[in-house]
């Protein structure tokens, strides 16, 4: 294993050179100094670039690997969008700088926030789009906050958000964050949430319905028209949890099938990178009855110029824009794809996970069998009579050089491995896929217990998860 | 001495007006390794039906159902440092909290042979 | 210009392979009746087409001033290497390390990360991140609530910004909390508030005016009293200034930005949150631990998920799913480089910058300084005319003279908050004198 950092450390090291001191050197008084500094250790810019290249190299990566990780979207994140992101115009510009008065600085700027809003309203059939939101999660806050403001503006008495029990975790998470009480909708046969149970739960005191379509099965809801009428019946909004929206790019808009509002992750659908974990995008579209609560402040155009328009009761969940590096790269996809290509977009992930499903029918349980959209979702169930698990397959996989696809959600499916090949891998690469898949399947027949041991090729073998949350060690300490 | 169950599978011991609770071996055995028991405090007091603390395994976490009524006396705080005794021993070195029961009321609440039969129709 | 690669012979083929005849049958399962008829939006344009047009965009954009503006956001320098290091692949098209084994390189470098967090702090564990250091904020404000159970006020220090105050009375206007906001010019203290109904308290320090303050007191009582005391802090300061932990907070945040990371319009950026041993269970988001492989070989995953919302949904800390990885791993590579030495030597370059700036200014007819404390490398003057007003005019000489305080607080429109750092140079200093003499 790689030595930390700190190991590393030689005292007198410079990784950096910084200008001499031009004006009189002037302390902290004392009550207000650091007594210690931090003790981050003394490098050479070639220890620090030679460690963390090195360390680089552990990891696996779209660029470097075929990463269907279901429900993560994990396309290819095209160069231009990196390029254009780091032009000085849009990277080195402070979000403070005035945008009034006549100095028109940074209308660039404001363009790009006001355009790309504008193409996310038609892409989703919202009438307005804020582009704050600095995550998925993020996106999902701000849209029940909304829906909460619109619900107390009208003195509606609510206290219930309904999910299907398919959902993400953040759905529950963040509706119970908002104050709000959970209602769990099972999952019919056909692949989504009941819509008896629902009409049966759905009454005055549900605030919103949050729904993912195609929902984390891959399956295209058919009633959601049906539902949309109940919900709106009792004065209740339609929430889209837009993970998925890949899949209807250009085939279907949420407004138009009844959602109030939608979130966008941009770091799945508009193929701004996942940066091992963050920065994300999360946008949030509303319908015009939504629109007064959005957070400020707000971008607008007078004649040809673009303002802020900053109304103080409105709320704020982020101190600027959004995360705007992030937006250029989203922009930039956009302008690039255009109406045409977000179709194909559509089309070619939904091709390519009906592919992966077809082909690895005959190996693997598929608990809900039929056309999927962007990912189809199977069980390991017939590997678990042979004692091999979804852990022993997605590790299996590791050492065939793929990252794994999700595994074990959804919850509802037990064993599951969920599938999203997207829209940029080539059949050659899925059908390298498909045969790791079959091989791995055949193992499980004839030597189960060598699934148990894989991954063997990594720098590491299963981690003691176990002892990693009792001895919870979580910084480095010199002495320890 | 009297041993109850409850459905959400915590178990309590009734000597007098004093409980001892913990989980069951089957919640133990269900939640896999145990690696966090958040404990309650000496003092408070807890509600019947009412969550009053929780336990953590690395891929699940679980409430804590107060199956009586009371006022905790003494918690288990040898969990703090190895809550993997609940997995080794759920009912008995196990424990998580003893409370001075303000009502003894066993409604709902299942006998050994109740619960034995209530988790065979569980899986 | 699009990236599938599926020739239309190849898509012949999977269409067999699935045995539908064209790529609408597979959307067969959306009602025909919903479906679009086709966006209203322009078709795809090519790689240097996106280009011109980006280029042409950021072209209208204003990006060689003088920049003294701040208000949590400061044009530090960030070296070469730093984005050379993030550029990499391996991190940047990577997601969440959800599988340990194949992510080693991030799990090691966000360890990392939190123990340089924990050390310019001085505080015992932190999470890999959060999304900027508003919500981090925030979700302090949440985690005291968590820690006290029974207890639903937050205390908000006048040494707060504004903008993150507001941020935090958002997250908790929806639940059954209540937010006391201590005004800043109020001359109100907090003490008057530690009655022992108070989840946490909040504090920012240097203030968002600039003033530094020692918090150590007050951090006592407030404990004294089991409520939770939080510091929102500015991490190039550290480098010079007492840390949360020298002052005995049970919480320290802030916004990474200052940390390697570019000034982009105000993102990405990266939130910290830092807190004792005693309430790490309490974090919000993503947390990395140490831990070995079946050989016994260190190691590093995910650790303590069963707070988070893919486990506990409803009941978990926070929604918070995504944190800001790369940011953080941009502040990762900017500490490693920068050193301990090295921090300590841009925040003196701060602070003694600052400080002959506002010797200069206060030198100017009809110009104060508003802080009557210390201040690092920010602070407030008072001008005898509105200061959006001078702010245009030094800006017509390239020169951002900095932010009119009007924008925080209501009345100030003569008061200027001034930034300083180690990017700024004696001859800058003096243009922004001579400006803004020039201007008033």
């Amino acid at each position: 294993m790689s030595k930390m950092l700190f190991e590393k450390s030689v005292e007198g090291r410079k990784g950096v050179s910084l200008p001499a001191m031009d004006v009189p050197a002037v302390d902290m008084p004392a009550n207000l100094k650091r007594n210690k500094l931090a003790e981050i250790g003394e490098y050479s810019e070639l220890d620090v670039v030679r460690h963390y290249t090195n360390l680089s190299l552990k990891n696996f990566s779209v660029d470097t690997h075929f990463y269907p990780l279901g429900s993560c979207t994990m396309k290819y994140n095209p160069k231009v969008c990196e390029t254009v992101a780091r032009f000085d115009g849009l990277a080195a510009i402070h979000p403070m700088m005035p945008v009034s008065g006549g100095l028109d600085m940074c209308q660039g700027a404001l363009e790009l926030i006001y355009e790309l809003e504008n193409h996310l309203s038609e892409v989703t059939g919202m009438s307005a789009t804020t582009l704050q939101p600095l995550a998925g999660a993020h996106g999902e806050m701000l849209g029940i906050m909304l829906i909460a403001s619109y619900h107390r503006a009208k003195g509606n008495k609510k206290k219930y958000v309904i999910v299907p029990d398919s959902s993400h975790g953040t759905n529950p998470a963040t509706a119970s964050m908002m104050g709000y009480e959970i209602i769990t909708v099972k999952t019919a046969d056909y692949g989504d949430m009941d819509l008896d149970e629902f009409k049966e739960k759905m009454n005055d005191e549900v605030a919103a319905v949050m729904m993912t379509n195609p929902n984390t099965l891959g399956v295209f809801n058919p009633y959601i028209k049906e539902i949309s009428e109940v919900a709106h019946a009792h004065d209740a909004m339609l929430y889209y949890d837009g993970a998925n929206l890949n899949a209807i790019l250009g085939k279907v808009r949420p407004g138009d099938l009844g959602f109030d509002v939608v979130h966008v992750n941009l770091h799945k659908t508009y193929a701004t990178p996942h940066g091992s974990g963050g920065p994300g995008a999360g946008p949030v579209g509303c319908s015009a009855k939504l629109e007064p609560f959005l957070p400020q402040p707000r971008v607008v155009k007078t004649g040809d110029k673009f303002s802020l328009n900053y109304d103080k009761e409105n709320p704020r969940i982020t101190s600027y824009f959004g995360n705007y590096g992030v937006l250029v790269k989203a922009y930039t996809y956009a302008l690039m794809m255009g109406s045409d290509g977000l179709k194909d977009v559509a089309e070619k992930a939904v091709l390519n996970a009906n592919y992966i499903m077809q082909k690895l029918k005959p190996y693997y349980d598929l608990p809900y069998d039929k056309t999927c959209m962007h990912e189809c979702v199977f069980s390991a169930s017939r590997q678990v009579e042979k004692g091999v698990h979804a852990l022993d397959i997605a590790k299996g996989l590791i050492d065939r050089g793929f990252h794994p696809p999700t595994v074990y959600f959804p919850l509802i499916v037990p064993e599951a491995m969920m599938i999203e090949p997207t829209e940029t891998e080539s059949k050659q690469t899925m059908d390298e896929f498909i045969d790791a898949m079959i091989e791995i399947a055949g193992i499980v027949d004839t030597d189960p217990d060598s699934l148990h041991h894989a991954p063997v090729t990594r720098p590491v073998t299963r981690l003691d998860e176990t002892q990693a949350a009792r001895q919870v060690n979580v910084r480095y300490q010199k002495d320890a | 001495m009297s041993i109850f169950y409850t459905k959400e599978h915590e178990w309590i011991k009734v000597v007098g007006d004093k409980g001892t609770i913990g989980i069951s071996t089957y919640a133990a055995d269900q939640l896999g390794d145990i690696t966090f028991v958040e404990l309650p405090e000496v003092g408070d007091e807890i509600e019947k039906g009412e969550i009053f603390c929780s336990v953590e395994s690395v891929k699940a976490a679980s409430d804590i159902y107060a199956p009586m009524s009371g006022v905790i006396t003494d918690i288990n705080d040898e969990l703090e440092s190895a809550p993997e005794t609940v997995n080794d021993s759920a009912e008995d070195t196990g424990w998580i909290a003893k409370i001075t029961i303000i009502d003894i009321d066993e409604e709902e609440l299942l006998t050994t042979e109740e619960y034995d039969a209530y988790i065979e129709t569980l899986d | 210009m699009k990236f599938t690669p599926h020739t239309a012979q190849e898509v012949a083929e999977m269409l067999g392979t699935i045995g539908v005849s064209e790529i609408d049958d597979l959307f067969a399962p959306i009602p025909a009746e919903l479906k679009t008829e086709g966006l209203d939006l322009p078709k795809g344009i090519s790689e240097p087409e996106a280009v011109r047009q980006l280029k042409k965009l950021s072209g209208k954009n204003k990006a060689d001033m003088t920049c003294f503006l701040g208000g949590g956001v400061y044009d530090h320098f960030i070296p070469s290497a730093v984005d050379a290091i993030s550029s990499r692949p391996e991190f940047y098209t990577a997601y969440t390390p959800y599988q340990p084994e194949a992510s080693q390189g991030t799990l090691q470098a966000l360890y990392e990360f939190q123990t340089m967090m924990c050390e310019m702090t001085g505080m015992e564990a932190s999470n890999a991140s959060m999304y900027d250091g508003g919500t981090a904020l925030a979700e302090a404000a949440l985690m005291a609530l968590r820690i006290s159970k029974k207890r639903n006020k937050i205390v908000i220090d006048s040494s707060v910004n504004p903008v993150h105050k507001k941020i935090v009375e958002t997250y908790l206007s929806f639940l059954d909390a209540e937010v006391i906001d201590v005004v800043y010019g109020s001359g109100e203290s907090v003490e008057k508030y530690i009655d022992g109904t108070v989840a946490g308290f909040l504090f920012q320090n240097p203030a968002f005016d600039g003033t530094v303050q020692d918090f150590t007191d007050i951090v006592a009582k407030v404990q004294a009293d089991k409520s939770v005391a939080v510091a929102s802090v500015y991490p190039i300061s550290l480098g010079a200034v007492k840390s949360p932990g020298e002052m005995g907070f049970d919480v320290a945040v802030g916004d990474g930005q200052s940390l390697g990371n570019p000034l982009s319009f105000g993102g990405p950026y990266f939130g910290f949150m830092t807190t004792t041993k005693k309430h790490i269970r309490n974090l919000p988001g993503r947390i990395t631990g140490k831990t070995v492989d079946t050989e016994g070989r260190d190691g590093y995953v995910l650790t303590l998920q069963a707070r988070e919302q893919h486990i506990r949904r409803a009941k978990a800390t926070s929604n918070i799913c995504s944190n800001q990885s790369l940011c953080a791993m941009n502040g990762l590579f900017y500490m490693a480089l920068m050193g301990s030495k090295g921090l300590e030597d841009v925040a003196a370059l701060c602070k003694s910058k600052a400080e002959y700036a506002k010797e200069k200014l206060a030198e100017l007819d009809g110009v104060s300084v508003v802080n009557d404390g210390i201040t690092f490398n920010e602070f407030v003057i008072e001008l005898p005319v509105n200061a959006s007003e001078v702010c245009a005019k030094t800006a017509k000489n390239s020169i951002l003279a900095g932010i009119p305080f009007g924008h925080y607080v209501e009345g100030a429109e003569n008061k200027l908050l001034v930034a300083i750092t180690e990017q700024r140079t004696k001859e800058e200093i003096d243009s922004l004198v001579s400006e803004i003499g020039g201007a008033i």
